[in-house]
């Protein structure tokens, strides 16, 4: 038995059958996002003025990440023109190295920013004790200015025991730029190039506290969103190089010889999935890195 | 074959000789591979349509008697509060553990577990299995005339996924705890806090299983939808427009529309719920929270609210996913029963379509108790009043087309009839609760389980066992006993009526969904209906729903006899005019030796100057075709 119009089109749809899949597929996958970034959305409103955390992520990184998902997508268009136009050896270079681009894009999340993003702590202060930490948070001078008040005191903690031990009473923390000079005008904007914490310490009573964390998906709306839409579209990542590999290897050569429309129809599809995947990145990016 | 002799078609599809079961199914093929596949490909694993709406059926259908089941249980604890359950009572405290069931007697987190399960394993693991899936693969790639739907092994990963999440579903009740108690809606943020602390597990316990099975229930209706989608754009036989669609394959074009799209906002919402369980996030989850006199450890500023939009946003379709498909197995029995053509197939169509569009925008309807500004109630309200209009639509043309016909009443038609005052009694009781300010009053009564229940129940589940009377014999051969499907029949109907129009009074006297006792304290206030009161109400309630577990039996065992003793017939025993009726029982795989060609529109029944009263949609077409048609257009029928 036969499924028709596995590769040839259905004359009156003008379509091959896993065409039509694709599209209904990432209909769907539009719909997940969808779902998730509207989640972003209505807890961004919800939150307090001034809450929502700024200027954590890595900008020019990401600015490289993002430029290598959209190269990937030029190459895996190319890898496709190849097949079409019969070009083995040429789709074989174009498609390894939209493998590449897809491996380090996963590499530099998963090896450089969220561990990173894991090291890092930030501890909330109690609203009647924010006077306390004035020279930390420098809401005074907020205040002056119109802006809205900080209530997070970030950095590199150095006692991380201290987030379990009960008998710890205080967190040490190398303060990040912004709470080590808060009345510094330049630092009532988020920085677009990351900036290490500075050597100053600050010592904060836990009784302050009123929650803090590591910069994990529980520290905040704001993190528990980054993390798992990154994550979910860093799954879908690795999905696509999966696929794209097992089209790299001999079983794609193999198809090539037997039925080369068939494997061009197989990137083709594959290549939707790809563009897909990166136009979620063009919105994750401005969304989590810029706004 | 007598009554479908001279039929083209079935001159190259002489009958399967043997049963479903043992039938060799290759004996006819022309082209087809000739070797045998063993028993676990053509069974276990196998990427043949038929055979995976069959696996999707039988598991559907032991999932639904097994959810219905939990509700037995439930009926005692609500007819007898606190009374030793009789027979099972200490068998139940053995399997479940004593915080489950203790000396017999039903604790109230094990109720919980049972109500939260039941609509959990109704809803998703019986009746979209069955109605959509097991009848939407069995039958849709026949009645289009394809070989097999457009993407098998796809086909064949839908039903594994179904099948690990149904058995998640099942290990969550023996876990620590027992299985999820938050409700099927799993509203947070009670349920990222049930299921958790010392006694339980981080992942293995039931709640965060309840949400691991239906990442894998998203991911198997998702591959189902996309491949129900894609065969009948693409597969559709020769000259089978789509206006000569039957609206069976309609019915399931428009419901796997709904799955496509609102499946997977759910499933974002519970990767959050997950990340809240198991990552301790505050997606759902407000800030300033306080259990037990103690301040919750979370850094808050989620969004309880959040999560009800969005399980609501496929909480409604779902609800049309679980009625549209019912429709379309009713239309077929009744258009083959009543021996005249669907009256208003091209409405039944587009009101389907609007049904599909209207189903996304009216999901706030389900939580005007949540606050919501009277803007955006006056628009749910609105939409939700728009889209009775295609509902009443469906339903008036059914019951047109029931006039003037000599109607066979079989035991399909009788299910088949029955559904339409039955979803008709849902379907009106529904008005109350779309207006808010009625339903502040109903809110979470058992007038809102009647209303449900009426369209659900006695709707589509009776719409189901039309469907499997209906198409028994075309993957069997053989065709089920009538009179054991009356005995089956009748009690179920009675029943249906005795557990649920008394819940509609229950509800007006305003019990409560979720008392655990059922209103025991309550009717101390002692307002009376027909003689009981509210509370009263659910002995004869729960009498009912155990009788209509024993007139299950007569089905079941009908159902296994039939399949192997049941009473021969031949391809087309109903006499029926759709394309599966010109494959043989049971269809080889592949389905038809050669591509059918279509020549007419689905229900062409009793065409004038035909002999048969029944002209199949194969059928090429005639001199006195023409003029029949044309005389038809010109009295301005069709």
């Amino acid at each position: 038995m036969e499924i028709p119009y596995t590769v040839t089109a259905r004359p009156d749809t003008g379509l091959w059958n896993a065409k039509v899949g694709i599209w209904l597929f990432l209909a769907s996958e539009v719909m997940l996002f969808g779902g998730l970034f509207s989640a972003y959305v209505f807890l961004r409103l919800d939150a307090d003025p001034g809450s929502w955390p700024h200027g954590l992520l890595n900008v020019p990184v990401g600015t490289m990440n993002t430029g290598i998902l959209i190269a990937s997508s030029v190459t895996v268009v190319m890898a496709w023109a190849s097949l079409k136009m019969r070009k083995f050896r040429a789709y074989w270079w174009y498609m390894l190295v939209t493998i590449l681009c897809g491996v380090i894009f996963l590499a530099v999340k998963l090896v450089y920013e969220w561990p990173q993003k894991f090291d890092h702590f930030g501890a909330f202060i109690k609203k009647d004790k924010l006077e306390k930490y004035e020279q930390y948070l420098g809401n005074h001078h907020l205040a002056e200015r119109g802006l809205a008040p900080r209530r997070e005191i970030t950095g590199h903690l150095h006692n991380k025991e201290a987030l379990h031990d009960e008998n710890a009473k205080e967190y040490e923390i190398a303060l990040d730029p912004v709470n080590a000079d808060p009345t510094n005008p330049e630092m009532d904007r988020p920085h677009f190039l990351y900036v290490p914490p500075t050597d100053k310490i600050a010592t904060i009573e836990k009784e302050d506290v009123e929650y803090a964390n590591m910069f994990l998906p529980k520290h905040s709306a704001y993190f528990a969103s980054y993390f798992t839409i990154t994550g979910l579209h860093g799954a879908h990542v690795l999905g696509g190089v999966i696929v794209f590999t097992y089209l790299w290897l001999p079983v794609g050569t193999k198809l090539y010889k037997r039925n080369p429309e068939h494997l061009a129809n197989r990137v083709e599809v594959a290549g939707l999935f790809w563009h897909f995947v990166d136009l979620v990145w063009i919105f994750v990016f401005p969304l989590f890195y810029l706004l | 074959m007598d009554a479908s002799s001279g039929l083209a078609a079935h001159a190259e599809h002489p009958p399967s000789p043997g049963s479903g079961e043992t039938g060799d199914p290759h004996h006819h093929d022309a082209g087809h591979d000739h070797h045998e596949l063993p028993f676990w490909r053509k069974y276990i694993i196998s990427t043949d349509h038929k055979v995976i709406g069959i696996q999707y059926g039988i598991s559907g259908l032991i999932f639904l008697f097994f959810g219905f089941s939990l509700m037995m249980l439930m009926r005692w604890q609500l007819a007898y509060p606190g009374q030793e359950i009789p027979l099972i009572g200490n068998l139940l405290g053995k399997m479940f553990g004593p915080g489950a069931v203790e000396n017999g007697v039903m604790k109230a987190e094990f109720y919980n577990s049972l109500g939260a399960m039941h609509g959990t394993i109704m809803i998703f693991l019986g009746i979209v299995p069955i109605a959509f899936a097991a009848f939407g693969n069995f039958v849709v790639p026949l009645q289009i005339g394809a070989p097999d739907m457009t993407f098998p092994k796809i086909n064949m990963a839908s039903y594994q996924a179904f099948f690990c999440g149904g058995i998640v579903m099942l290990i969550s009740f023996f876990v620590p705890g027992g299985a999820a108690k938050g409700g099927w809606t799993s509203y947070t943020p009670l349920a990222v806090l049930s299921d958790k602390g010392p006694t339980y597990d981080p992942f293995w316990n039931g709640q965060t299983l309840w949400l691991v099975g239906f990442i894998l229930l998203i991911t198997s209706s998702l591959l189902g939808a996309v491949n129900f989608i894609a065969t009948i754009i693409q597969l559709r036989a020769k000259g089978m427009t789509w206006m000569r669609l039957p609206f069976f394959v309609w019915a399931q074009f428009v419901t796997a529309f709904l799955l496509l799209l609102a499946f997977p906002p759910l499933e974002a919402a519970v990767v959050m719920q997950l990340m809240d369980r198991v990552g301790g996030t505050s997606f759902f989850m407000p800030s300033g929270l306080v259990i037990n006199g103690a301040p919750l450890h979370i850094s808050g500023g989620g969004s309880p609210l959040l999560w009800q939009h969005l399980f609501w946003f496929l909480g409604h379709p779902e609800v049309y996913v679980l009625i549209l498909p019912g429709m379309g197995i009713v239309a077929e029995i009744i258009a083959n029963n009543t021996r005249k053509p669907l009256w208003g197939y091209k409405s039944l169509v587009f009101a389907a379509l609007v049904l599909g569009f209207l189903s996304f925008i009216v999901w706030a309807h389900h939580m005007w108790l949540t606050g919501m500004g009277s803007v955006v109630s006056a628009f749910f309200q609105t939409t939700t009043m728009i889209i009775s209009i295609p509902s009443v639509i469906i339903l008036s043309a059914f019951f047109i087309s029931l006039w003037g016909g000599s109607i066979r009443f079989n035991v399909p038609m009788l299910f088949a009839t029955a559904f339409l005052p039955m979803f008709g009694i849902g379907g009106l009781t529904g008005i109350p609760l779309a207006f808010n300010s009625a339903d502040l009053y109903l809110h979470d009564t058992y007038y809102v389980i009647a209303h449900f229940h009426y369209i659900v129940a006695p709707g589509t589940i009776f719409a189901v066992f039309a469907g499997i009377y209906f198409w028994f014999p075309k993957a069997t051969g053989r065709r089920m006993n009538e009179f054991w499907g009356k005995v089956h029949f009748w009690p179920s109907l009675i029943c249906m009526n005795i557990i649920f129009l008394p819940m509609f009074l229950q509800g007006m006297l305003g019990m409560h969904r979720r008392w655990y006792d059922g209103g025991h304290d309550w009717t101390l206030a002692g307002e009376k209906v027909w003689g009981l009161s509210g509370f009263q109400w659910n002995t004869p309630i729960s009498i009912a729903a155990w009788v209509m577990g024993l007139a299950q039996l007569p089905f079941i065992i009908n159902f296994f006899w039939s399949i192997w003793r049941g009473e021969k017939v031949n391809d087309n025993p109903w006499e029926a005019t759709t394309l599966e009726w010109t494959a043989p029982s049971p269809p080889p795989h592949g389905n038809f030796a050669v591509e059918p060609s279509v020549y007419r529109g689905p229900y062409e029944y009793s065409l004038p100057g035909r002999e048969a009263d029944f002209t199949m949609q194969s059928e090429p077409m005639t001199e006195s075709d023409r003029k029949a048609y044309e005389a038809a257009a010109a009295a301005g029928v069709h």
